[in-house]
């Protein structure tokens, strides 16, 4: 089976809230001090998951595609450190500051150059824009299935077999292939990449890939996004909090009971 | 081409809270000159009159059988049949397991874009605005679209449902569309629910990773059954096992917004605030006085919870 990973570099999600500013007019944020950028936290989820199913077969590739700047390396040396056999960037000034459509597209038109491939891995969402679209461009361009939000990946027959994270509880799909499928959080952990992994992977392949190379320069740069950024800032959050005080914890706990009591709250 | 097409869903024949939800955001639009109001469900007509009771002007009734359990591709060119009938060049749906793959499918379908987990929406100069939270919930943005229709998924519990007016008239029609299932589905397994469902408690007790091990939730689950409530968790509790992730509370868990929260050893990551900064007041019990969630609590007691709970539950009991 051939299989292509998206994975994305983005801005530490954990970084404290402190240390997170925008740049109001830019409609940009400034990256944190200090606070390297990371890889989305659910992509090492996809990739684990690319493994596990060409281990199952005995045999097949696995491919990692991210889009980003120069740095968006590490996160595909990353999952060639897992064990993914290669890599493409796709990167240029074209790219900047694009919105997701125009992810899914380029993204795409990379998986049409490698000649398509059997199924495509993405995380759940980018969880620095948090919005879970790019698997979905991806199957509508391709004219694919996709199936969201799994949870377990196998093997079933021609297609596969995929259980779903829902709101209320799981659920189990079987799709045809070829498919995009979206990996959350819920897969479990992901392998972490061994000492010796790392040094292999500095020898695999990493293709550059830009805008000319896939054929879409015309349908990139930010006067081509189709969702219009009309202002990104910081929610002000103002503290009006009341410390509960006691001399030991079981008085604390009585005077915060006896608040709630007096503000019918319970 | 203009007015509102609202996605509205049912569970097991009964309207989804969402949907009413979905219809109040789009008749504070249609206020402001986005048009009329068409609501869209598959099932059958009794439902496109509730519908219309709760603010659509009119209603589309997919009675096509396949749709009921369907994943978003069999919605999709019903959906778009529904666009099609309405005129609409405003999509609304819900951020559902339904809204969250059909909203970019009928984007990607329609050549335009869609705003996810919207929080906020408003329609001036001419067109739609939606606010949206970014970067785990640090940020926010406001995006608009260069494309009709205009499409944005709206998170539970963004807007207020009207209450339902039954004098209020509009048509109900019908269609019969149903796209092609490639994906089957062999299986849905609901998770256990213990009492009150999380969304819908007035009073939600959650334990996070300070709680250090499974057995701090017993204590919880005491406290919340005793304010008749629900027990949430962070999702660094349940990634540990510690507690099931039907649970989880915040931006890959679930939406609350109850009367009282209480959050007991968790630190207010924005992740966490994403799926319960809504709540009327907030209590925060932790050791870390510059925690976050101390900062956006109401009440907040710094110290041990393996003191202040058990301390907490006897006072309670005490009050009657
Ligand atoms: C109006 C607008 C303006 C924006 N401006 C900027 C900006 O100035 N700077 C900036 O950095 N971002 C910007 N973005 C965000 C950027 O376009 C998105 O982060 C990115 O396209 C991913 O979108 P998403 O969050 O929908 O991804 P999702 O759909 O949530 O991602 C799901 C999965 O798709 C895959 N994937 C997503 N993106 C990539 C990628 N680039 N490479 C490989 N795989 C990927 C990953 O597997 C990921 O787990 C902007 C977005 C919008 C809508
Ligand atoms: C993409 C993404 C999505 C995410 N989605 C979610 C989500 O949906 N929900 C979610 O919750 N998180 C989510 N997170 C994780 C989030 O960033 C935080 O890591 C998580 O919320 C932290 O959980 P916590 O507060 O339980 O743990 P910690 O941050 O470790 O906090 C523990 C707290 O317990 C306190 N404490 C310790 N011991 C005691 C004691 N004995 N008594 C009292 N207090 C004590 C500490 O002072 C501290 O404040 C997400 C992260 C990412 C990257």
């Amino acid at each position: 089976m051939n299989i292509v990973v998206c994975v994305k570099q983005i801005p530490d999600p954990e970084t404290p809230a402190a240390s997170f500013k925008v740049d109001e007019a830019a409609k940009k944020v400034i990256p944190a001090q200090g606070i390297a950028p990371v890889v989305n936290p659910y992509d090492p989820q996809a990739t684990e998951a690319a493994l596990r199913l060409k281990e199952a077969a005995g045999s097949g590739k696995v491919t990692v595609i991210s889009l980003g700047p120069d740095s968006a390396r590490d996160a595909i040396k990353h999952a060639l450190a897992m064990g993914a056999d290669e890599g493409v960037l796709i990167t240029g000034p074209e790219f900047e500051d694009i919105d997701n459509f125009q992810t899914a597209k380029a993204l795409a038109a990379a998986i049409q150059k490698l000649g398509g491939a059997d199924l495509v891995l993405t995380g759940r969402a980018a969880a620095d824009w948090d919005m879970g679209v790019v698997p979905l461009g991806i199957a509508q361009i391709l004219g694919v299935p996709c199936v969201t939000v799994a949870k377990a990946i196998e093997k079933n027959g021609a297609g596969l077999k995929v259980e779903r994270v829902l709101e209320d509880g799981f659920q189990t799909v079987e799709t045809p292939l070829p498919a995009v499928v979206s990996v959350s959080n819920e897969f479990g952990e992901p392998r972490y990449p061994q000492l010796r992994q790392i040094m292999l992977a500095a020898k695999k392949t990493v293709q550059v890939w830009g805008a000319n190379d896939l054929g879409i320069a015309g349908e990139m740069g930010k006067e081509n996004r189709a969702l219009v950024l009309e202002a990104l800032y910081v929610p002000k959050v103002e503290s009006n909090v009341e410390i509960i005080e006691g001399d030991t914890p079981e008085e604390k706990a009585r005077n915060l009971a006896q608040k709630l009591r007096a503000a019918k709250l319970i | 081409m203009a007015g509102i097409l609202v996605i509205a869903e049912a569970n097991e024949g009964a309207l989804a809270p969402i949907s009413g939800e979905l219809l109040g955001a789009a008749r504070k639009l249609a206020g402001e000159g986005a048009g009329s109001v068409t609501a869209f469900i598959a099932g059958s007509e009794a439902l496109g009159k509730e519908l219309i009771a709760l603010g659509a002007d009119a209603a589309i009734v997919d009675t096509n059988p396949a749709l009921q359990g369907a994943l978003a591709e069999v919605y999709l060119p019903a959906v778009q049949a529904a666009l099609q009938q309405s005129g609409a060049d405003i999509v609304l749906m819900g951020q559902t397991a339904l809204g969250r793959d059909l909203g970019p499918m009928l984007a990607f379908a329609l050549g335009t874009a869609v705003s996810m987990e919207t929080v906020d929406l408003k329609y001036a100069g001419g067109k739609l605005i939606a606010t949206r939270a970014c970067y785990g919930g640090n940020a926010r943005a406001e995006v608009s679209f260069k494309n009709a229709p205009a499409i944005a998924t709206v998170k539970a519990k963004s807007f207020d449902a009207l209450a339902p007016d039954a004098s209020r008239s509009g048509s109900v029609s019908t269609i019969d569309v149903a796209g092609e299932a490639r994906v089957k589905v062999l299986g849905v397994q609901k998770a256990e629910s213990t009492g009150i469902r999380l969304e819908d408690a007035p009073v939600v007790v959650s334990g996070g990773r300070g709680l250090g091990d499974p057995s701090g939730f017993k204590m919880l689950e005491e406290l919340a059954a005793l304010l008749k409530g629900a027990t949430g968790a962070s999702r660094a509790a349940c990634d540990l096992g510690w507690y099931p992730p039907s649970q989880q509370v915040g931006l890959t868990g679930k939406v609350v917004s109850p009367n009282l929260y209480i959050a007991v050893a968790i630190s207010g990551a924005s992740q966490h605030m994403a799926g319960m900064a809504g709540s009327k007041n907030i209590v925060a019990i932790n050791k870390d006085p510059d925690a976050n969630m101390v900062k956006a609590a109401k009440y907040a007691i710094i110290d041990d919870y393996k003191k202040v709970v058990p301390a907490l539950i006897e006072e309670i009991k005490k009050l009657g």
